[in-house]
């Protein structure tokens, strides 16, 4: 991959998705910096995870373009695809960690799978990726063990255990108690410092993502309302941005009109 | 009234359209999934990126080994059950005799492929949809995705390696077993001994019989394969779509593998 170290890691130009016929995406653009810490932020039904779907190249779009690392997703070749995935790490919402291996094995698979290493190269591998994320010495449990915040850091764990370029989390901080969560933000400032990468976290939780943004998108309804500093989120004047700060209501306009037709399902 | 009337069946015709398009649909999956199956079994060490040894090995205990037992007291059960049948057939005609032969062939070529099938699609097939389906749940499979490593490649294809072998060597088993039933029960109806027995099955058995048998087997097993990875990846809707995709994946393999045996049987029968 010859690209120069200030070209974006992440290009979207106007994508649009759909699920069945109900627009998901409406020409969204999307650009993350190297180095960057960027947080996706949107109430539940904003496309927040659609959009992070797209990212990782498990959906494709209806139109428009996503490049990651200077590859096009959708055009990509299984060659290309499976290059850029090895520079591409994810922690998923519920951990996702393959419930029939070891915590150890299941952060040693993706060294299993790509790389040519001898056993005990890979077991000092998993070892120093579990001190990273405080788990050391946990390696021989199963997932069913682990309690919900320690699931999470051992799915960092695995996720960077290729040392990727681009690191993913969806919802870090749902299900967790605040202390967790706040040591899981701590986490990921570490982890860019150490390793940096450029990191997306998608989440509604105001709290960390004030903590740990360099820049916010907004997402509302499958559009961006904005994109900028924490400061200049707070000072944005859009009432859906301020509802979303302030943990007010919709406020949906009722049409009688439409209303009553809604009722009788004409 | 014309009107509703027309308009029913109106719609009676569009789902009967849209449940064809889906059927034919859901076939093609299969189809390309089996292919692809077989690609990362044949290809994929080419691409550095092998089936690996160790979990083929591992299914192969869980879909074969462990099947042993009960595929073999099965077996044994409906080789006395031919024996029962066929003696009160034959009697009528006072050819009791002849039942060594009925159970020969009717085991080799029929029996012991279906009811090891049939136990397969019930143990296996439905394990393999559940534990496949819960990934689904629990993006384990999307997961797999992003690592880049190939959900088809790391858990379809050995699978479907595992049941290749075993499928078959378990259908020899069961042919054994079922004999022996058959023999058994032969032996205290009859009085025939067991060395007239062997003789006299060896003397009415072709090798051909017994391929018959195992070639039906290695078509079940692909069946049973396709069907339960397929409904295992296709789960939506948690815990409850894993369940129907397990009572799903069971009924349609039985129903497709009897459908399959008819027809084996008939072009191999011509």
């Amino acid at each position: 991959m010859t690209r120069s170290d200030t070209q974006p890691v992440i290009e979207v130009s106007e994508l649009t998705a759909h699920y069945g016929s109900r627009k998901i995406l409406d020409n969204i653009d999307f650009h993350v910096e190297p180095g960057e810490i960027r947080i996706i932020m949107g109430g539940s039904g904003s496309g927040k995870s659609t959009l992070l779907r797209h990212l990782l190249g498990l959906n494709l779009p209806t139109s428009g373009r996503v490049r990651m690392l200077g590859v096009d997703v959708a055009r990509a070749s299984a060659g290309e695809m499976h290059e850029l995935r090895r520079n591409i790490g994810v922690a998923f919402q519920g951990g996702a960690l393959f419930s029939s291996m070891t915590v150890g094995e299941n952060i040693k698979l993706p060294l299993r799978e790509h790389a040519r290493l001898d056993e005990t190269t890979m077991d000092i591998m998993v070892r120093l990726k579990l001190e990273v994320v405080n788990l050391a010495g946990f390696e021989h449990l199963m997932p069913a063990q682990l309690s919900g915040g320690m699931i999470k850091r051992a799915a960092v764990a695995r996720a960077v255990i290729m040392d990727p370029k681009l690191l993913f989390f969806d919802e870090p901080s749902a299900g967790l108690d605040p202390v967790v969560s706040a040591e899981l933000d701590e986490m990921i400032l570490r982890l860019r410092e150490a390793m940096n990468m450029s990191i997306v976290v998608v989440t509604h939780e105001l709290e960390s993502a004030f903590k740990i943004a360099d820049r916010i998108t907004v997402l509302d309804h499958g559009r961006i309302l904005m994109t900028g500093t924490v400061p200049e989120v707070q000072n944005c004047p859009h009432p859906r941005v301020q509802d979303l700060l302030n943990r007010r209501p919709r406020r949906a306009e009722i049409n009688a009109e439409d209303y009553l037709q809604r009722l009788t399902g004409g | 009234m014309a009107d509703t009337a027309g308009q029913s069946s109106a719609l009676l015709i569009e789902h009967l359209g849209r449940t064809a398009v889906a059927a034919i649909e859901e076939f093609g999956y299969y189809f390309l999934l089996w292919l692809e199956s077989l690609y990362w079994l044949l290809f994929g060490w080419m691409k550095k990126q092998p089936v690996r040894l160790a979990s083929m090995a591992a299914q192969m205990v869980t879909i074969g080994i462990a099947a042993t037992p009960i595929v073999t007291i099965l077996a044994f059960t409906i080789g006395v059950m031919l024996a029962i049948q066929g003696i009160a057939t034959l009697k009528t005609f006072g050819a009791e005799e002849q039942v060594v032969m009925g159970i020969a062939l009717s085991v080799t070529r029929e029996f012991a492929a279906l009811i090891t099938a049939i136990v397969v699609a019930g143990r296996s097939g439905s394990a393999l949809a559940a534990r496949i389906g819960t990934m689904q749940v629990s993006q384990e499979i999307d997961a797999l995705r992003v690592m880049s490593i190939n959900p088809v490649r790391y858990l379809a294809s050995p699978v479907l390696a595992a049941m290749m072998l075993m499928v078959p060597s378990l259908t020899l088993i069961a042919d054994f077993a079922a004999l022996l039933g058959g023999a058994v029960f032969t032996n205290l109806e009859l009085g025939l001994s067991y060395a007239a027995y062997l003789d006299r099955t060896l003397g009415s058995l072709v090798f051909d019989d017994v391929r018959q048998g195992l070639i039906k087997s290695l078509v079940f097993a692909t069946i049973i394969t396709v069907i339960g990875v397929s409904n295992g990846f296709q789960v939506t809707g948690g815990a409850e779509g894993v369940g129907r995709a397990t009572t799903r994946a069971v009924v349609l393999s039985i129903s497709y593998i009897v459908v399959a045996d008819m027809l084996f049987t008939y072009f191999l029968n011509r």
